[in-house]
């Protein structure tokens, strides 16, 4: 099995499994237990929170932990109540389906969202706004220029919000940095646990809390901590600036495959090409071969590939990400994504070429020829 | 004392509970071979742990009567609770406007419900009487045509009685409202039956039965079909019900414990029952003034809530440090305000802080309890013979009587 799907979610770290496993065989730890047993959980939930904000150069931050991000991602969006909300069109669904009254800012065509048309979308606003922008594109990987959204949106006087859950352990991500008041990140995405995220934010930022009760977190996300989960999270992010190292290597990985497949398929094209992308993300599309075509050519020859997020995936809808980018629907329905991770060796890239190729040339041999 | 006990002895099993070795065993395949994402739909390690998933999901049904198309995962009892309150609130709004709770719920239900009374919405707290059970009688005058959904829990967190659901099952679906039912320390513990209970939502814990932590469930009834909106919007996942990549490996935990809870229940129970009878013979039956909160009967016997008299709490809990215990709900704990559960059963104010919460387990032994107890023994003299009220009530004092001065 060739594993190239990293950004729907990745195998875990073995030091976080390890992490895991001692928090899950430590007893029961329920940090608000005031006995011994419950201070060692409080321990092991206060140092991760501190390393986590450290991680993400978010010291003067809240670090709410949620049961992944599209949580977190819900509970950064009731910060925009009494504010005018904006959210790109290329968001992840967990924003643009709970940001439902939200005004939509447009992308060019390499992905990225329009700086002038948000300049003007502030301008004519009425009041105060609430702008949420993803970091990098979980379909295309395209980077967003994420410090100057924050920088105008601030100069109007709003908040910004990032979900930043494909960009991290694979770029740097800085809540300092890029200027943000809030980001999200999920530990799945580069080696940690599936359900536990944590939504990053600035005190001074008004949350309404979902899910009410014991008071946990800050009063903003109630529940007995995942306390296993919050151990491996905290593994993950300590693993994270080897990981950020092998990016390098993923990112000479994925040229190396795009280049390869445009040696032989002139015809090819790379979504987001253009503007600066996500090291380990390619969306592609393949002329005259349907996603699902590919998927099942792929699946058959053992590769593991989507054809968008893969929360979407069992549809078949195109990608609202290629849609906002003025892809033509039928060229989005001919579009995959691979997403490498750091385990993927070249030997993996050329077999997956080779099917590719083997798919292209079945279809597009006599063309090609003729 | 028997020296091969491990310290200290672990006696708050409603707070949470240590994992069952076979749980984490189920679950480690899928934290490393099988770590697929259960919504990717284009290759085998997504197919693989979709299986897993819905493998879960009918361990879960399984266990309360439930068809695996009605358990829809959240990430605990507490996210479950405010998804059944505010999601049926929600939904119903525009048609109903009251619902029915009662005062000794956990408090993510009490604070589900204020939520929706900051909303507009009308909630009746239903009292209880001494014992911690409801009074019907209360219950039926209490729903109206208004009423959208009756939420009261099945065993209580603090004092372990248990409701009787299926009495009130019966007035919920005879007078056409929603019965949901908070089960976390209820569900794998006791039998629970959606059918015969007439239950239309039900909220689960994996962590209360060992098994993880971040995962719980929320039972949803099809026939007649109960509709929520969702607290959680996105990927569309669990129907629409509730977005977010399923964390399998936890998942994989939930049904584990649920399978196994089904598979050794009555054991388990017996077993309980055993150990904890013991523990209220030698504790509340032979130290004087001691008195069990809650009604003797119904009740789940792993959740023996005792108030020791004539004697203070926090010092109580500082001399028994040898045991894991606490005064209430762990969520609570840190404040050193008597349980609301406790005031609302009508337990004096004195009484309440002196109230402690022993919990026994799936891992509790016959020789920690033999432990226990004696700890316990041990320590109430010493801590009595300190204590001036104790001194008075053996000189024939009637405290009630004493008029003490303002300070």
């Amino acid at each position: 099995m060739i594993y190239l799907d990293h950004n729907a979610t990745t195998p875990v770290k073995s030091e976080v499994i390890l992490a895991m496993t001692e928090a899950m065989k430590a007893g029961a730890l329920n940090s608000s237990s005031v006995h011994s047993v419950g201070r060692m959980a409080k321990k092991i939930v206060e140092q991760a929170r501190a390393r986590i904000a450290e991680a993400f150069d978010a010291e003067d931050a809240n670090v709410i932990f949620t049961s992944g991000g599209t949580e977190a991602n819900n509970l950064a969006i009731s910060a925009s109540e009494g504010y005018d909300p904006m959210v790109s069109a290329i968001e992840h669904h967990s924003v643009l389906k709970s940001a439902k009254q939200a005004k939509i800012i447009p992308v060019s065509i390499n992905g990225m969202v329009d700086l002038r048309e948000l300049e003007m979308m502030l301008k004519r606003a009425g009041g105060k706004c609430f702008v949420s922008v993803m970091f990098a594109n979980n379909e295309t990987g395209v980077i967003q220029p994420i410090r100057e959204i924050a920088r105008l949106t601030h100069d109007f006087g709003g908040i910004v919000h990032s979900d930043a859950v494909q960009a991290a352990g694979k770029i740097s991500v800085s809540l300092k940095d890029f200027g943000v008041d809030m980001i999200t990140v999920s530990a799945h995405k580069f080696g940690g646990p599936q359900g536990i995220a944590a939504l990053l934010t600035k005190k001074e930022i008004a949350l309404s809390p979902m899910i009410n009760g014991g008071g946990q977190e800050f009063g903003l996300r109630a529940g007995t901590e995942n306390i296993p989960g919050i151990a491996g999270f905290s593994a993950a992010v300590e693993l994270l600036p080897e990981n950020l190292r092998q990016m390098e290597e993923v990112k000479a990985l994925r040229t190396y495959m795009e280049k390869g497949i445009k040696s032989f398929a002139e015809d090819v094209k790379i979504f987001g090409e253009d503007a600066e992308r996500l090291g380990n993300t390619t969306c592609i599309s393949m002329s005259n071969v349907k996603a699902e075509l590919q998927l099942i050519e792929f699946d058959l020859a053992g590769i593991c590939i989507s054809s968008g997020a893969a929360c979407s995936s069992g549809k078949v809808a195109a990608s609202h990400v290629l849609q906002a980018m003025g892809v033509a629907k039928e060229e989005a329905e001919t579009a995959i994504r691979i997403s490498l991770g750091v385990d993927n060796t070249k030997a993996e890239i050329d077999e997956f070429i080779a099917v590719w190729k083997n798919l292209y040339t079945r279809v597009n041999g006599q063309r090609l020829a003729a | 004392m028997k020296s091969n006990i491990k310290l200290p002895i672990y006696m708050d099993y409603q707070a949470t509970t240590p994992m069952d070795p076979r749980v984490l065993e189920a679950m480690l395949p899928y934290f490393i071979e099988k770590f697929g994402n259960p919504h990717s739909r284009s290759h085998s390690y997504g197919w693989e742990a979709e299986a897993a998933v819905e493998k879960a999901r009918k361990q879960v049904a399984d266990l309360i009567g439930a068809s695996e198309k009605e358990i829809v995962f959240t990430s605990g009892a507490t996210e479950s609770n405010n998804m059944a309150i505010k999601g049926i609130g929600h939904f119903y709004k525009d048609k109903k406007n009251h619902i029915v709770t009662v005062v000794t719920e956990h408090k993510c239900v009490l604070d589900a419900a204020r939520h929706l009374e900051q909303e507009g919405f009308s909630v009746t707290y239903l009292p209880v009487q001494k014992n911690g059970l409801i009074d019907l009688e209360e219950l039926k005058k209490a729903i109206t045509d208004k009423t959208a959904l009756v939420s009261i829990m099945a065993v209580n967190n603090e004092i372990g009685v248990i409701q009787p659901l299926k009495e009130i099952g019966k007035i919920t679906r005879e007078r056409g409202v929603f019965f949901h039912t908070d089960a976390a320390q209820a569900f794998g513990k006791i039998p629970l039956n959606v059918e015969e209970m007439n239950i239309d939502l039900m909220s689960i814990s994996g962590h209360k039965i060992y098994g993880p932590k971040g995962i719980g469930a929320l039972y949803v009834r099809r026939r007649p079909r109960v509709r929520l909106e969702p607290l959680i919007n996105g990927g569309g996942q669990e129907r629409g019900m509730r977005s977010g990549t399923l964390p399998t490996p936890l998942i994989v935990g939930l049904g584990e414990a649920a399978a196994i809870a089904q598979k050794e229940m009555p054991l388990e129970y017996a077993r309980v029952k055993k150990l904890s009878d013991k523990f209220y013979n030698a504790v509340a039956r032979e130290i004087p003034d001691v008195f069990l909160n809650g009604d003797e009967k119904n009740r789940y016997p792993g959740n023996l809530n005792l108030s020791f008299a004539y004697i203070e709490g926090e010092s109580m809990i500082m001399a028994i440090k040898d045991l894991a215990v606490s005064s209430g709900s762990a969520c609570t704990s840190a404040s050193l305000e008597p349980s609301y559960v406790l005031r609302s059963l009508g337990v004096e104010e004195e009484m309440a802080h002196t109230s402690i919460r022993f919990g026994i387990g799936r891992f509790t032994t016959e020789s920690e309890i033999d432990y226990a107890i004696e700890v316990i023994r041990s320590n109430i003299e010493k801590l009595r013979q300190m204590s001036p009220l104790w001194e008075m009530v053996q000189e024939g004092v009637d405290l009630k009587k004493i008029e003490w001065a303002a300070h």
